[in-house]
């Protein structure tokens, strides 16, 4: 079968592209990869393939080669008008910037052949024109593909369809937006049996999960995968750890000791790209980059919260290679081909192996070329992640997430859609989303679950039925009860929930008066940062120390101000957790002495003291640490699982030490450790096992304790508010009222207690349980761990803290960790009143008032 | 000093309430969101907004259908524990005028058997301008109890004694790097205003502009429902925009 990857074509180019194309190809100097005559070969044969290739090696048009060459075979007047090709990207610019790519050939070979993007920008006129008259090459987005299949003439429209190139896909399957795609295409090949999928990707650890993800599935059979084609990597990277003079530091992330040492490598370069973890991070180095910036080098700052305009025109200076060095988060790390970039500077922890080497493919686009990387790890810890993953980029290991599970909330959004589009029976719905790899393991129960939902809500009292959105009929088919159905359904299309926003304004102040809101928009922050801040505070935005005034009409009003140093802290955690494949290699690094020689010197003689002062941990051990600091005893854990995972094992422990009287006091996580600190002495207590460590942290934690800590957790909750609005329970917006994502019109907080304590198995409650123990609790990570370490258990009893220990203890009291007792907040803002009620608070009460009695508890 | 980030929680003991003056008049602060006026024996709840959910139904939202049964239970569990002669729903005690239609039987049986029980009244709010039939009680705009005055909609400036709800008050403080958000009776000593008792009522912030014309300057305190009721003073308290 097609199991055996093409290297090598079989058949030539002269075999197969016709004779203008040769002579393009030839004046230009190129002659057509082999890859490229892979991909026409198996067009040729009708097949489906996935293309593995690194940046550089002419993916876009390898993807694209085979549906020119058909339709300049058969000209307009010979061939039905209709689409011929679909391209599907995840980013609406990589659709534009491929639109233009595309030009080249077509133009160039005088090619008779329409190529239009369709994206949320296109304006509805045009929209309605493409319905009309369809362009040979449509490309767009996964969300712009629901709407078009949720259409009815849908059938009609795709009826020409050959082909469907899904660019970036390793990137599109990580996601919900990827399940959207795979049920969209499920629903393409049940209108065109016989279609061609062409996946190109980069590198991946799995390539037959993206194999399976493009092909139809059936229960019970083998897996069905795309024919493969792989262009062996092209030169090695070149990358090195950026080696410092200076202390590296405990803890933090901020880079500042290596500050001077990528200045003189920006100096020594033609433009760098800088990339961070976060947003704060990326200011930060900003802002010390200029500190430092003696010759005035163009540096410029891109991330996600600033103003769509200012990143425009940064984007546009670095196409014009009129910048030396940008500053950005993972922003840039998708695509689009900015510019020459000679040297990739990546600061912090790596957190992934693929993600480093995609991030390193950004410096030099042609693929015969070495890319030049620099790793600035900002810490000790983060010397030994850089450490394993600057060896898996010599190795090119790959640690992409495997294929994720379809969400039930994407679901619910797509049977809807395919209710508008035509009536449906369930049976040969069910059959056709089961042919979706990511819905294979799907069973009826949930399927039928889930068309309930998306009818009356699903809930187990049947009241709403005659509110039903969709209706079986007497023929059994489903079909939506009212037109506004579908203009409703349009509307809240897609997957992507952002966080809610917040706009950044800065004040315009007129001769000391009153702080207006006149200034100019600096951007915008994610809401949960704006909620973290009291006005005077100030914090780092858009490459300014700014002051917080208030928070007025949705709008974060700040000011100017001359402080040199923000006083919210400029790390908010990284989005990413630290892989897995990274936290083994640097497990076995700690554990192997002989292989120190690799780390700084500073580095490895910490490690050596931390041997002799305590033990270090075996790489399938897990350590724990006991030890008395001041009036407390602590106990720091080093499962090396990501803070996510770190944070929920947090919570269970305190849970757990609570009950066997040992009185925790609060814990703090990162990325390698975990302390918790009490006023019991845990490591006698663990001594005499009362209770023993294996109990403590053995996995049936996972069970009733995790249920229970659940129950109030305000990340179910932000989980929740997701699929809340991705099922269709909440509209974002409503035909006539079209509402931002943040004022949708009732909270889901609210929504959520009412589901929980009525219905706690409803099927969006499944739904979101899902997403949180992959994604914000990372409860599978965690599983997987306690599984692990179960009976190897490291417990070191100390009478001090220890070396390794020091760096999660500096953490204590700079990070802030969201899940403090909501009430323990509200009294310390009480304590102050009976300071403030004594005072002059009540003088202009009009002294009708009696003093509050409800004095808090001491 | 270290940072308790991730703060346990206090062993559970009895709920305090807040105590509180208004015209001369003392009263207590429930941390259901309830007011008891123990002299009066006379307990005073605000917006219960019953079949919320289900009006969002109607309009292709299906809200889970239990916020009724949810707010109902509560009540019934603060009518048993402070037994008081007289209830006031203090108005917007129906989500809509089609709401008693929506009615569960079962909801419209506890509804009923809680009107026998006591003295019920409904004051008319701007959702529920008269309550639906056959449920009990009676119906008024407004009323009055010794120095107090209850109404739905609070009026602009200065009324002392005037107890009121429709705003939904909500307060937010800010503190470990988070911030927490509760809903809350906002009070001076001439005025109060109900939290909205509903299970699906949102939160409007107390700093809103809605309420400028009910308080001076942040001369009042927000009273915030948690485990207990937290008396917050004005200034204490951080704004946001309309999130109800």
């Amino acid at each position: 079968m097609g199991d055996r990857p093409y290297l090598l074509p079989v058949s030539t180019a002269a075999d197969l592209l016709p004779k203008p194309f040769m002579e393009w190809f030839a004046q230009r100097g190129w002659s057509p990869r082999p890859h490229q005559i892979a991909l026409l070969e198996k067009a040729e044969q009708g097949r489906s393939a996935l293309l593995i290739a690194p940046t550089g090696a002419g993916k876009t048009l390898a993807g694209f080669l085979p549906s020119l060459v058909d339709l300049a075979r058969r000209p307009k007047t010979t061939r039905r008008p209709g689409i011929n090709t679909l391209y599907i990207s995840p980013l609406k610019a990589l659709a534009v910037d491929i639109a233009r790519n595309l030009e080249t050939p077509v133009a160039g070979l005088r090619l008779d052949i329409s190529v239009e993007t369709r994206t949320g920008d296109t304006p509805a006129h045009k929209r309605q024109r493409q319905k009309l008259a369809p362009p040979d090459i449509l490309l767009t987005t996964p969300e712009q593909l629901a709407l078009l299949l949720s259409n009815p003439d849908a059938g009609r429209f795709f009826d020409t369809l050959e082909t469907v190139v899904l660019d970036e896909l390793h990137s599109l399957v990580t996601a919900k937006r990827g399940d959207l795609l795979s049920l969209g295409l499920a629903r393409l090949r049940q209108l065109r049996p016989g279609l061609r999928v062409v996946g190109l990707s980069a590198t991946v650890a799995e390539p037959d999960d993206l194999r399976r993800w493009l092909m139809p599935q059936s229960v019970g059979a083998p897996p069905n995968l795309a024919d493969l084609v792989i262009v062996k990597g092209g030169a090695k990277p070149d990358v090195t750890i950026l080696p410092t003079e200076n202390r590296i530091p405990w803890a933090g992330h901020s880079a500042v000791h290596s500050m001077d040492a990528i200045y003189e490598a920006i100096k020594a370069s033609r433009m760098v790209l800088v990339f961070v973890n976060t947003r704060s991070q990326a200011e930060r180095i900003f802002q010390e980059l200029w500190r430092i910036n003696e010759d005035a080098l163009p540096i410029a700052l891109h991330h996600g919260s600033l103003d769509v305009g200012q990143r425009r025109r940064v984007e546009a200076a670095m196409a014009a290679s009129s910048l030396r060095c940008v500053v950005c988060t993972s922003t840039l790390d998708l695509g689009i081909d900015w510019g020459d970039v000679d040297l990739v500077v990546n600061v912090g922890a790596p957190k992934g192996a693929s993600r480093l080497a995609q991030r390193i493919g950004r410096a030099n686009h042609r693929m015969d070329e070495p890319s030049r990387a620099v790793l600035v790890p900002a810490n000790r810890f983060e010397v030994m992640e850089c450490t394993v993953a600057l060896e898996a980029s010599l190795t090119g290991a790959q640690d992409t997430p495997r294929l994720r599970t379809g969400a039930l909330d994407v679901l619910a959004q797509h049977v809807l859609g395919m209710a508008c589009s035509a009536p449906f029976s369930a049976e040969a719905l069910f059959a056709e989303v089961t042919s979706a790899a990511p819905y294979a393991g799907l069973d009826r129960e949930s399927f039928d679950r889930v068309v309930d939902f998306v009818a009356t809500g699903g809930y187990a009292l049947k009241s709403y039925e005659r509110f039903a959105k969709i209706r079986a009929g007497k023929d059994g088919l489903w079909r939506i009860t009212h037109p506004a159905i579908a203009q409703q359904y349009r509307l809240n299309v897609g997957t992507i929930v952002e966080a809610p926003l917040m706009k950044v304004r800065l004040a315009s102040r007129k001769n000391g008066g009153p702080v207006g809101m006149g200034g100019r928009v600096l951007g915008e922050v994610e809401e949960y940062f704006a909620e973290q801040l009291a006005p005077g505070d100030t914090f780092l935005f858009a490459g300014l120390v700014v002051k917080l005034e208030g928070i007025r009409d949705n709008v974060v009003v700040v000011s100017r101000t001359h402080d040199e140093a923000p006083k919210v802290p400029s790390y908010n955690g990284g989005k990413f957790p630290l892989s897995t494949y990274l936290a083994d290699g640097v497990r076995r690094l700690l554990a192997d002495e002989s292989s120190w020689t690799r780390l700084p010197d500073q580095v490895s003689d910490w490690l050596r003291i931390q041997k002799e002062a305590s033990v270090l941990p075996g790489a399938n051990q897990l350590l724990v640490e006991t030890f008395p600091r001041g009036n407390r005893f602590y106990m720091v854990a080093y499962p090396f699982e990501g803070r996510l995972a770190h944070q929920t094992l947090g919570m269970l422990l305190t849970r757990r030490l609570e009950r066997a009287k040992l009185r925790p006091l609060g814990f703090v996580a990162s990325d390698y450790a975990l302390a918790i600190w009490s006023l019991g002495d845990m490591g006698a207590a663990f001594a005499r096992k009362k209770p023993a460590l294996g109990d403590l942290f053995a996995p049936d934690m996972l069970g009733d304790d995790l249920d229970a800590w659940l129950a109030e957790s305000y990340l179910l909750k932000r989980s929740f508010r997701a699929c809340a609005l991705i099922s269709g329970l909440i509209e974002r917006r409503h035909p006539g009222k079209e509402k931002s994502g943040r004022q949708v019109t009732i909270s889901t907080d609210l929504i959520y207690d009412v589901l929980r304590s009525h219905e706690p198995d409803h099927i969006l409650l499944r739904a979101t349980w899902a997403d949180a123990a992959t994604g914000l609790l990372d409860v599978a990570r965690l599983s997987d761990m306690l599984m692990r370490v179960e009976g190897s258990i490291l417990h070191q009893r100390l009478e001090h803290i220890s070396p390794l220990a020091v760096p999660v203890m500096l953490d204590i009291g700079k990070e802030s960790v969201a899940g403090s007792a909501a009430e323990e907040i509200i009294r310390e803002n009480v304590d102050d009143l009976v300071r403030e009620a004594m005072g002059d608070a009540f003088a202009d009460a009009s002294g009708m008032g009696g003093l509050p009695t409800g004095i808090p508890r001491p | 000093m270290i940072f308790n980030q991730h703060a346990l929680k206090v062993p559970a003991a009895e709920p305090r309430p807040a105590e509180w003056t208004i015209a001369g008049t003392r009263l207590t602060l429930t941390v259901e969101g309830g007011l008891h006026l123990a002299e009066a024996s006379t307990l005073v709840v605000a917006d219960l907004h019953l079949e919320k959910a289900s009006a969002f139904a109607a309009r292709g939202q299906m809200l889970p259908p239990y916020d009724t049964a949810a707010t109902l239970k509560r009540l019934a569990a603060l009518i048993h524990r402070l037994r008081p002669a007289r209830v006031i729903a203090l108005g917007d005690s129906f989500h809509d005028r089609g709401a008693g239609a929506r009615l569960a039987e079962g909801d419209r049986a506890t509804l009923t058997a809680l009107t026998a029980l006591t003295e019920w009244i409904w004051i008319a709010g701007n959702h529920d301008p008269e309550p639906p039939n056959g449920l009990g009680g009676w119906a008024t705009s407004e009323l009055s109890i010794g120095s107090l005055t209850f109404r739905h909609e609070p009026r602009p400036g200065r009324a002392v004694g005037e107890v009121a709800g429709h705003l939904h008050p909500s307060a937010r403080v800010v503190g470990r790097g988070r911030s927490v958000r509760r809903r809350c009776f906002a009070a001076n000593g001439e005025r109060l205003i109900m939290p909205a008792f509903g299970a699906l009522a949102g939160g409007l912030n107390v700093l809103d502009r809605a309420f400028h014309p009910l308080f001076e300057g942040r001369a009042f305190h927000a009273f915030m429902l948690g485990v207990d009721v937290h008396p917050v003073a004005g200034q204490r308290l951080v704004g946001e925009e309309r999130t109800a």
